[in-house]
């Protein structure tokens, strides 16, 4: 099944071919989206969408409000069902013919625009629940805290800056250590690729800072994709850069190269 | 020392196990031993009221469990205790044998007078005790197993939900009216005479059923509250607060809204079974949408999401119905309509969060 | 001044001049009533000839309570006199002149009584008046009534009547009355041509005469003698069989549709709270309780208006819900938007507050709402097929309500507002809607169109303090079955659900085929959580 499916691709990418590196794209690359397509009424959020992230790679995805740039993340988390096209995962997983919660234990995290964190519980049991584990009703009945388990969480807490807050209601957090704490959250799901949509929104400079650290840190061990408008932020991780418009990619290559793209310009200072 | 004893055994818990078990030790002996005469002593009436507030408390723990804690608004619960409270009916039906009225040995009252040649394959088993008792968990268990495998899976949520529980109560009010259905219509089963051969009437089966329904409430909450310390229990509140941002973790969300419905419908039909013997009838209007919602007043004025609260709650307004109903009752609605808005604009947290404020 | 006296002179005449012609006439019915007197039959039998001759209807009055021996002689006064009814002490009619008498105890009355025969001949007679009537459906009633006592006498009744008949529908009646006497002939041609005729009709009477005809005579032989007119009858059953069944779906259609509308206009109300407003107003159903009381509370202060009064009740039950409506937001519900369980926790006290006060203002028995005479009575299309038009009223009603409250939404600032509050509060208020009065005015309407189900629901049950809870649970799956907020949903949900119901019941019976429509819609919410028509876009992800 999943050499038939390989092959498949081969053919795919083989034919559109856009970029050197092609075959490339089968063996090194982690998430490979090829023509999605999504439309609500008749509006195209997403029309004909390709797009691949090779292993361990940072890859930051610009684009002006309404772009889809959520809307492409909706679809490999599985919230959202193209109308058309193909999303594989690690070469043989097919994500759109799975669910949201398989494809989080496919190993698929996702930290969404507007932070959503479980506000009635206490920011520990927080990370504990997104810690990568056993996720079915039974295993989550009888399971228990090791050792080991909590010293990870609270690694995480200092690494998120909010181990004086270990036992405090998520509810009654700012709403940059919110940002933190989804962060935190992904990090103890240990995905193999990470969606970060605006993480630094409601961040102060220092915590910008050390936000774009970290994400620089993750990557290489893992695949990191950032959604952010703060060009800033996006400049100091960014190595590889994807332009969205209209639900297209409209340029894609290192910061300085889309920047001086006259597209990109166009779209961006508006004509 | 102290507080970690504390978090071991939080205050609230051992208060409401403590006084289950004062009221275990306290109720035979002032009904069976303390003489009628003393001041002391405790009617038999005044005990079967008892056990049915403590049904009650058993069924509004049931309710906190999917509401106070998953967030699933539920106006179709009164349908599980009423179809635990059928499914124990039923084994009292039989147990009647042929003292009824008509003195058919086989067949139960109602079913004589409407003319039934035989015994429905339905009612094929309730003679015996175990089996009655096992479809008490099953029978509600496998509905809203059924009820909630559809409902989650397609993920009908918020006040969608809690419409199709008040319709699915609707409908089975209406099914059970119906003469048809061989469950006695609009008078239900009634005229009970004994229960595993001790004499209903007797002021010992009494108390015996007022201590077993003490226990069975007080297993019920060590149960509910284990449930909800676990992962589990914290994954279900999780799911209430950001259902999607859990299942983006991992968690099949509907798997847990159906267990943590299953279970609740499971406590919901054991209330509704010992209710029965005690108050010594059930019939369709234990199906009525405003008795399930009733249920779920309780639950609000007494708190939400903390189980205490609940029994709290059960307790208060039931006595409060008790005493209306006798002295003023044009007034109960008045006052139960009121509980509702007053409950809901000025108490979010029932009686439970108003203690803590205070106690802040 | 002098033509007005003139005029009024003139008039006075003509008063009097009726007045004098209508004396006679009492003066004539007197006289032969009092032959009704006499113990002898034969001249009792006479009195009926003489009466039935009068014509008029007070001759037919007394000719019917002579019938259902409820005319009397009193003791005391010898008069002959009509008692109401068989009451220990009935009131009681002077039996010439109509003209009321007070009452009188059973023992101070002797009741003329009556043979067989007369009874044959009253009933003919009573008959032969209604031929005569001026009503053309009464007329036909009364060739109806004659199907089963055809003798010589109703045939030559009939047969003159036809001569004299000019209305279709009557002249339909009789010529199948002949025709069923023809059935009977011993000529093969005469019974041809009669079930030519009868295969025409779809009468009851008809086809269970034509199905007796197939069966067996006490002699054992065959009634119908002719092989071949018997293979005519078995297909003038089945076409008459035919026409019924296709007749009776048309009914049960029809009584479908007018469920299905009263549903639409219990529904509509909510489809704009819920749909609209995202409110869940569990006191929907008491809003149009309240609605059915305002229309009995009118009809007790216009009593002589009776005709009026529904029509006066549409405004005040409006606005007596509407106000309601506007109470119970500004009072409750504006505090819990954005927390829909809470509200509907909260409205539905406010639903047990309403129902109790109702029940302790009139009482917790049902009020009976009269119904004006152009709402009663049945449009009858043909034997099989009548129409009531209360029912059918009440259709249009709730189409007219349906399409304002469209035309207002899509149509008016009003409209235009509301639509920008549902679907977007926050900038709706920022580009200059007042909120929290829109808010309050649509909920005032919504609940005002529910005020307005209640006139409807009172021409169709009794009122009674439940009347809002049988049907909120029915409100609520129109509205969620068409998809909230769309209004054309609920109409198109409504009506397939009435229609549903109803051709449900006829296999299932009533209560089991309201349980299946329920199981049906749960298991469709489940499959298709957001209805019929659901609402796109991001507003409905939230
Ligand atoms: N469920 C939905 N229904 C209708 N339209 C939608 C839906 N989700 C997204 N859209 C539309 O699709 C387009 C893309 O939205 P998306 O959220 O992906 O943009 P974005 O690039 O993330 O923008 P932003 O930078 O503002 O977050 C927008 O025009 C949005 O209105
Ligand atoms: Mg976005």
């Amino acid at each position: 099944m999943s050499a038939l499916l390989a092959l498949d691709l081969d053919e795919a990418t083989a034919a559109d071919e856009p970029q050197p590196g092609a075959k490339d794209v089968l063996h090194g690359s982690i998430l490979y989206l090829e023509g999605i397509t999504v439309s609500f009424d008749g509006f195209r959020a997403l029309d004909d969408l390709s797009l691949y992230i090779e292993r361990g790679e940072l890859r930051c995805i610009i684009g002006p409000n309404g772009a889809g740039k959520s809307t492409m993340m909706d679809v490999i988390t599985g919230k959202t069902r193209p109308d058309l096209g193909s999303a594989i995962f690690d070469r043989n997983t097919d994500l759109l013919n799975l669910s949201e919660p398989e494809i989080a234990a496919a190993g698929i995290g996702r930290k969404f625009q507007k932070p959503t964190v479980f506000e009635q519980l206490p920011v520990f049991v927080n990370l504990e629940l997104a810690m990568r584990a056993n996720k079915g009703v039974w295993a989550t009945l009888f399971a228990r805290l090791s050792g080991e388990q909590r010293d990870r969480i609270d690694a995480v807490l200092h690494t998120i800056g909010l181990i004086e807050n270990r036992d405090l209601h998520a509810g009654a957090l700012s709403h940059g250590q919110k940002q933190w704490l989804e962060i935190g959250m992904l990090l103890m799901q240990e995905p193999r690729l990470m969606l970060v949509d605006e993480p630094v929104a409601g961040m102060t400079h220092q915590e910008t800072e050390r936000t774009a650290e970290l994400l620089v840190s993750l990557a290489g061990e893992r695949s990191v994709v950032v959604v952010e408008h703060d060009m800033e932020f996006v400049r100091s991780i960014a190595r590889r850069v994807t332009v969205l418009h209209e639900g297209r990619v409209l340029a894609e290559g290192s910061m300085d190269t889309v920047q001086n793209d006259p597209k990109v310009i166009e779209v961006y200072l508006g004509a | 020392m102290l507080a970690a004893l504390r978090e071991r055994y939080p205050l609230a818990d051992v208060i409401v196990l403590g006084a289950l078990a004062a009221l275990v030790i306290a109720v035979p002996i002032l009904n069976l031993v303390v003489p009628t005469d003393s001041p002391l002593h405790i009617s038999t009436f005044t005990v079967t009221l008892l056990g049915k507030y403590l049904c009650y408390a058993t069924l509004a723990l049931s309710v906190d469990l999917v509401w106070g804690y998953c967030g699933i608004l539920t106006l179709g619960h009164g349908a599980f205790f009423a179809l635990g409270g059928y499914a124990m009916g039923m084994y009292l039906m039989r147990q009647i044998g042929d003292r009824g009225v008509y003195g058919n040995p086989l067949l139960p009252d109602f079913m004589v007078f409407l003319n039934w040649p035989e015994l429905p394959w339905y009612w094929w088993g309730f003679s015996s005790f175990p089996f009655a008792m096992a479809m008490v968990v099953a029978v509600p268990g496998l509905l809203a197993l059924v009820f909630g495998w559809f409902a989650f899976r397609s993920r009908v949520t918020g006040v969608y939900l809690s419409i199709i529980t008040q319709a699915l109560t609707y409908a089975l009010l209406l099914a059970f009216f119906r003469n048809e259905m061989g469950f006695g219509g609009n008078n239900g089963l009634t005229d009970f005479k004994d229960i595993l051969g001790f004499n209903l009437q007797a002021d010992g089966t009494r108390v015996a059923l007022f201590v077993v329904t003490a226990i069975v409430l007080a297993l019920s909450y060590v149960g509910c509250r284990a449930i909800c310390a676990s992962r589990y229990g914290r994954v279900v509140v999780a799911i209430r607060d950001a259902e999607d941002r859990a299942r983006f973790l991992g968690y099949r969300v509907e798997n847990f809204k159906l267990w943590i419905f299953v279970a609740s419908a499971i406590v919901a039909g054991i209330a509704g079974a010992l209710y029965v013997p005690q108050v010594g009838i059930i019939n369709p209007s234990e199906f009525a949408p405003l008795s399930s919602i009733e249920l779920v007043i309780w639950v609000a004025i007494g708190g939400r999401s903390s189980l205490y609260g609940a029994i709290a709650g059960a307790l208060l307004v039931n006595y409060a119905k008790t005493q209306f109903t006798s002295f003023m009752p044009e007034a109960w609605l008045f006052v139960l309509g009121a509980m509702f808005v007053l409950g809901t604009l000025f108490l979010p947290n029932g009686i439970v969060g108003l203690g803590r404020r205070w106690a802040k | 001044m002098r033509i007005a006296f003139l005029a009024a002179l003139i008039g006075a005449a003509a008063i009097a001049g009726s007045t004098a012609q209508m004396h006679a006439d009492e003066a004539a019915l007197g006289a032969a009533a009092e032959g009704l007197k006499s113990s002898n039959f034969r001249l009792k039998g006479e009195a009926i000839d003489q009466i039935a001759a009068e014509g008029s209807a007070q001759a037919q009055a007394v000719l019917r309570a002579l019938l259902d021996g409820r005319l009397y002689i009193t003791r005391a006064t010898d008069q002959v006199v009509i008692a109401a009814d068989g009451a220990q002490t009935p009131a009681i009619t002077g039996a010439a002149t109509g003209a009321d008498l007070g009452s009188a105890d059973k023992s101070d009355l002797k009741r003329i009584i009556i043979n067989n025969q007369m009874r044959g001949s009253l009933n003919t007679a009573l008959a032969r008046m209604s031929l005569r009537a001026p009503d053309a459906a009464a007329r036909v009633a009364a060739v109806e009534s004659l199907f089963d006592s055809l003798n010589p006498d109703t045939v030559a009744m009939l047969r003159e009547a036809e001569a004299a008949e000019r209305d279709h529908s009557v002249l339909h009646a009789l010529r199948t009355a002949l025709a069923l006497v023809d059935l009977e002939s011993t000529n093969p041609a005469d019974r041809r041509d009669a079930l030519e005729t009868l295969s025409g009709s779809m009468h009851a009477d008809v086809r269970n005469r034509l199905v007796a005809r197939l069966g067996d005579g006490a002699d054992g032989a065959p009634i119908e003698p002719d092989a071949d007119l018997r293979a005519t009858t078995t297909a003038a059953v089945a076409r008459i069989d035919r026409a019924r069944r296709i007749y009776g779906l048309v009914e049960t259609a029809f009584f479908g549709l007018s469920l299905g509308f009263v549903l639409v206009l219990a529904a509509t109300g909510l489809a704009i709270t819920f749909g609209v407003m995202g409110v869940i107003n569990m006191a929907h159903g008491e809003l149009m309780m309240l609605g059915a009381y305002a229309t009995w509370c009118v009809q007790q202060l216009m009593p002589d208006n009776l005709e009026w009064s529904l029509v006066a009740a549409v405004p005040v039950a409006f606005l007596v819900a509407a106000l309601a409506g506007i109470a119970i937001e500004r009072g409750v519900v504006r505090f819990l938007y954005g927390r829909p369980l809470e509200t509907l926790l909260a409205t539905f006290g406010i639903s047990l507050v309403l129902q109790q006060a109702v029940r302790s203002i009139f009482s917790p028995l049902n009020r009976a709402v009269a119904t004006p005479g152009w709402m009663s009575g049945q449009w009858v299309i043909n034997d099989a097929l009548a129409i009531t038009y209360n029912r059918l009223y009440i259709i249009l009603f709730s189409i007219a309500v349906f399409l304002t409250l469209v035309a207002i939404l899509r149509f008016t600032a009003l409209g235009l507002q509301v639509r920008a509050v549902a679907q977007n509060r926050n900038m709706a208020r920022a580009m200059g809607v007042r909120g929290g009065w829109i808010d309050a005015i649509t909920f005032g309407l919504g609940s005002g169109v529910a005020g307005l189900a209640g006139v409807a629901l009172s021409q169709l049950t009794n009122v009674g303090p439940n009347l809002g809870q049988s049907h909120i649970v029915d409100s609520f799956m129109v509205v969620v079955f068409g998809g909230v907020g769309n209004l054309w949903g609920t109409l198109v949900a409504g009506v397939s659900l009435g229609v549903a119901n109803k051709f449900l019941e006829p296999f299932a019976g009533a209560v089991l085929a309201k349980i299946l429509v329920l199981v049906f819609i749960i298991l469709f919410i489940q499959r298709r959580p957001r209805g019929l028509f659901p609402q796109r876009g991001r507003a409905a992800e939230a």
